[in-house]
């Protein structure tokens, strides 16, 4: 049972004792998104952080391209490292593709799952009749191709210090050059699955109380998306932030601890 | 002017140059934006290779509005991202897309700048046109995926290829165990010029040929195969091995090319509980005998290569196998294995072989005890056929003794 925590490079700070607050990072990079919320937790909860299959420092071997195809894979993961952990109560907070992430492993053990924290999430990328989700399937197509230009400049020299390394610290100067990298194979699959995924339907039937917070000029999940997340579920509440962009737990990390700490602790929003 | 002068004053006019027309008219586009992406401050360059007017671009745009849509996400899950974490970017590929709707290629170097405080400030921006290299890329990652389409292809040729060179599994052949194995060098991509066939004249009336054709890959695997069709042609028409294999020996040196081969070929007819064999071999390793409770012993004589020198040396052998006995035929792939600077050599042949002599399949066993020694890893293809005659029940010998008095 330990492997799934080497596996997926799982570091536990803060209060053993405390309720268990899981972060996960969403498309992109890995857990050092978490790096200006997480210390803030610490004192009062039991902080875990964890890279997703094919991201950072997971091991390359925790991705299974058929079991990854999707999202569902990924909240299996949740949920084993969760069950490894021994972690109940847990409150999960999922940035962007990790929300729908954080949804489905509720859905799959709704009784580990105390609170969501839905951090710029979206259900659904690309547009449908009746709803705007504020791209299209040619969009898509092009940021596929933009992967592939950018991961021009990957060598496979690299794969072997950025993967594999599950004794990050040490090497931490290094590799912050490169935690925005992956293996090209892999972010390729992880842009499809995440971009053409559609989670509409299972938000109505999460009943674990959730947290949306919802940047303003977010260009990947816009205002219109985030009200439709925390309308379409029972019980959501939707907290606005001053900040702009997609990544607030980088941009604005005090406004987003703020709007997270009330709610977790006793279900208090401030927005 | 003389040279000197006209140095001076060159040098001159650049130390004079202005700072401002070093930025404005700088040979790439600049951007400054605020921490979250907003346009402060651009150059002429950046108006030029995009086509909008400064003024539209200065407290109105954000760099990630001018990327394609693609370009935005790509722009929100990494550069940004990478950005605030690590203060700067290099060589990120986007497209802008340019006033007239038009995309503009680039690659990007950003820079962060951090107040005193340690509060993000500002963000410069270097633009570079990168139309030619992105076309450039592109091919090559055009050429990349068929190289890689390719090579699955000629992979699934070469398997294909080598399934016609040995049979899918040995024959049953009545009165006979036959066990046959084969591997082909290293992972397999490559087709081996090692090949077996085991086929039937008449009842009671079998032919085995193993030989090795040197080199490897499509060029050997033509010779493969016309060698294996060939002997089989031939084997009906000629009752000697001897004859079969000058035959060959002709008909390889009338196809031309330099491809030779070792072969070596053994003719077995059923005499009631026991076998007879008629065996040469053209260069090729003799096959091993192994008499019922005796020791390893080679049988026949190595005679000349096939398909280099027209006069062919070959002789037939004849030999008994009785039941219980064992006759391995085999190529330089096992005696030639290796770890390291040793070979797995004769004598670990005879001792693999006396090992699997009453196993149910010997021919796997002698070809797992090569692999075994050279850690899986096959240097050279290994093929490895046995024949063995089933020994009698122990309950018929009792039956002959039980007979014998009346």
């Amino acid at each position: 049972m330990d492997d799934i925590l080497a596996r997926h490079n799982v570091r536990v700070t803060g209060r053993p004792d405390g309720r268990p607050v899981m972060f996960a990072h969403g498309f992109g990079c890995d857990q050092n998104m978490w790096r200006f919320v997480a210390p803030a937790f610490e004192d009062e909860f039991r902080v875990v952080l964890f890279d997703q299959a094919g991201a950072g420092g997971a091991d390359p071997a925790a991705y299974d391209p058929a079991r990854h195809a999707s999202l569902h894979g990924y909240a299996e993961d949740v949920v084993s490292i969760c069950r490894a952990l021994e972690a109940r109560d847990v409150v999960f907070v999922g940035h962007s593709v990790s929300s729908m992430i954080g949804a489905l492993a509720a859905l799959a053990e709704p009784d580990r799952f105390a609170r969501l924290v839905m951090v710029s999430p979206s259900p659904r990328y690309i547009d449908d009749e009746g709803y705007v989700g504020g791209f299209s399937a040619t969009d898509i197509r092009e940021l596929l191709d933009s992967l592939d230009s950018n991961y021009l400049g990957w060598s496979s020299a690299m794969a072997p210090m950025i993967m594999g390394n599950p004794e990050r610290p040490e090497l931490a100067g290094e590799l912050t050059d490169s935690f925005c990298r992956t293996d090209p194979q892999i972010a390729r699959r992880f842009a499809e699955v995440t971009f053409t995924s559609d989670n509409r339907a299972d938000l109505p039937r999460v009943q674990t109380p959730t947290l949306v917070l919802q940047c303003a000029q977010d260009a990947i999940a816009p205002v219109s998306v985030g009200r439709y997340v925390a309308e379409a579920m029972p019980h959501a509440s939707l907290v606005l932030l001053d900040a702009t962009g997609h990544c607030p737990n980088l941009s604005a990390p005090e406004e987003t601890v703020a709007a997270i700490a009330p709610f977790i602790r006793d279900g208090r929003l401030v927005g | 002017m003389n040279p000197q002068a006209a140095s001076d004053a060159f040098y001159a006019a650049l130390l004079d140059d202005d700072p401002e027309q070093l930025y404005e008219r700088a040979p790439c586009g600049y951007l400054s934006t605020t921490p979250d992406g907003m346009v402060v401050k651009t150059n002429a360059t950046f108006v030029d290779l995009t086509g909008y007017p400064r003024e539209d671009l200065v407290g109105r745009r954000t760099f990630a509005s001018l990327l394609t849509a693609g370009g935005r996400i790509y722009h929100e899950t990494h550069y940004a991202p990478m950005l605030r974490m690590q203060g700067t970017v290099r060589e990120v590929a986007f497209e802008i897309v340019r006033a007239d709707g038009t995309r503009l290629p680039v690659l990007i170097n950003a820079a962060l700048e951090w107040d005193a405080d340690g509060s993000p400030r500002v963000v410069r921006v270097a633009v570079f046109d990168a139309t030619h290299r992105r076309e450039y890329e592109r091919e090559l990652l055009r050429a990349k995926q068929r190289a890689e389409q390719s090579e699955s292809r000629a992979q699934a040729l070469a398997r294909t290829l080598q399934s016609t060179l040995i049979p899918p599994s040995p024959p049953l052949v009545p009165g006979l165990d036959v066990s046959a194995a084969y591997r082909p060098a290293g992972d397999g991509r490559e087709v081996g010029g090692d090949f077996y066939d085991i086929f039937q004249i008449s009842a009671g009336h079998w032919v085995v040929a193993l030989g090795d054709v040197c080199g490897k890959g499509v060029d050997a695997a033509v010779v493969t195969a016309l060698v294996r069709h060939t002997i089989r042609a031939l084997s009906v028409q000629q009752e000697q091995p001897s004859a079969v294999l000058r035959d060959l020996n002709d008909v390889l040196l009338a196809q031309g090319g330099d491809r030779f081969c070792t072969v070596v070929l053994v003719r077995l007819r059923r005499d009631g509980d026991a076998w007879s064999a008629t065996m040469a071999s053209g260069g090729h390793p003799l096959p091993l005998h192994v008499p019922a409770g005796c020791t390893v012993r080679p049988v026949g004589a190595t005679g000349t290569l096939v398909g280099v020198l027209s006069q062919l040396r070959v002789q037939d052998s004849v030999l008994r196998l009785d039941p219980g006995d064992l006759l391995v035929m085999y190529t330089d792939g096992v005696t030639e294995g290796r770890r390291a600077a040793e070979f797995f050599g004769e004598e670990r042949l005879h001792r693999s072989v006396v090992d699997h002599r009453d196993a149910r399949l010997p021919a796997d066993g002698i070809l797992g005890d090569v692999l075994d020694f050279q850690q899986g890893s096959a240097r050279d293809d290994i093929a490895v056929v046995a024949v063995r005659v089933p020994p009698l029940p122990a309950t018929v010998h009792q039956q002959v003794r039980e007979e014998s008095p009346t």
